[in-house]
């Protein structure tokens, strides 16, 4: 991503982001949680980019796995600490709700189980990456194709085993059932997935000037 | 001793006679059942004591997620500043002044 296009994308995320609450006030109230729902508008956009995220991580794993590409791994590293961030906001937000909606913090029910699993195994692969030594590229790269697996059991764990938490057509029908929340939720979610871009290409630039240091810190040695 | 024995034995048998009365009245008390619920309730219409302002779980939800994203951006420009400082270090070394190189 070139300089020019990254400052632009930049200030569309972050402006997007600022005015989401907004958006969000002026969203109409849902009949029976009221106010709380409102979380709706940060909690799934977070999920959303978070699945992204390990699916961007699992690919880019593939690739640097079956066709040796450095940047493809660099990449991965990028989007899997980004899957960590997001999760966080998503398993922050989602007991905040429940607690008023379900009058309960937790509860290990098929979908927040499935949740936390699945960012304990992408904490699992930043640990490898951080303290695995050599050859742990290879290892967190399985991890993160094991971890994209995991994701469409995550997602459709509500509809498999009927659970707590909604299932997943409020989404797909929001345009439907509440036109009034349909137009904030599309807003956040673009703010998020642009936010997310600009923070996996810094993200990324950062790992390859890692690379480099690495690569000039080898040359000076052999020198 | 003998007084003594007997004094002792009056209190367990009391406590052993009272005990389970005691129990039962607590037990009682806390069996006690709610009428049963038998259609919605809206949130604003449950007694004070069951309601839960959603105020500060909201705010607290958006703060956490703002902390989070700027949190994250800014140790992103930190590393991104660091590294880069060594990058220069390090093609300077090399006789490249270049950074970029």
């Amino acid at each position: 991503m070139n300089q020019r296009t990254f400052a632009g994308l930049s200030i569309v995320g972050l402006v997007m982001f600022a005015a989401a609450p907004l958006w969000i006030a002026r969203a109409p109230y849902e009949s029976t949680m009221g106010l709380i729902q409102k979380i709706f508008y940060f909690h799934v956009p977070g999920w959303i980019v978070m699945f992204l995220a390990v699916f961007v991580a699992g690919i880019a794993s593939a690739i640097h796995l079956f066709r040796q590409k450095p940047a493809a791994d660099r990449l991965a590293h990028a989007a899997a600490e980004l899957a960590v961030i997001f999760g966080i906001i998503g398993l922050v937000t989602g007991p905040l709700w429940a607690r008023k909606a379900w009058g309960v913090w937790w509860q290990w029910e098929p979908r927040l189980t499935m949740s936390i699993i699945l960012e304990l195994i992408m904490c699992a692969y930043l640990l490898l990456r951080r303290y695995g030594g050599p050859g742990s590229d290879k290892l967190a790269a399985t991890l993160a194709i094991f971890a994209m697996a995991n994701v469409p059991f995550v997602y459709y764990s509500v509809n498999i085993w009927r659970t707590i938490h909604p299932a997943t057509s409020v989404v797909p029908q929001l345009a439907v059932s509440a036109p009034g929340m349909f137009g904030p939720f599309v807003w956040c979610s673009v703010a998020f997935l642009v936010l997310f871009t600009v923070m996996l290409a810094a993200r990324t630039r950062l790992e390859a000037q890692r690379a480099e240091v690495e690569r000039l810190h080898l040359a000076l040695e052999e020198q | 001793m003998n007084a003594v024995m007997r004094v002792g034995t009056i209190v367990i048998l009391a406590l052993a006679i009272l005990a389970p009365a005691a129990a039962a009245a607590g037990w009682a008390h806390v069996d006690q059942p709610q009428p049963p619920q038998e259609e919605f309730i809206p949130i604003d219409e449950l007694p004070p004591g069951d309601q839960m302002p959603a105020a500060p779980l909201l705010i607290a939800a958006y703060a956490i997620v703002w902390l989070v994203v700027f949190g994250y951006l800014w140790t992103i420009w930190r590393r991104l500043s660091s590294v880069e400082q060594d990058l220069g270090e390090l093609s300077r070394r090399a006789g490249d002044g270049d950074p970029e190189a």
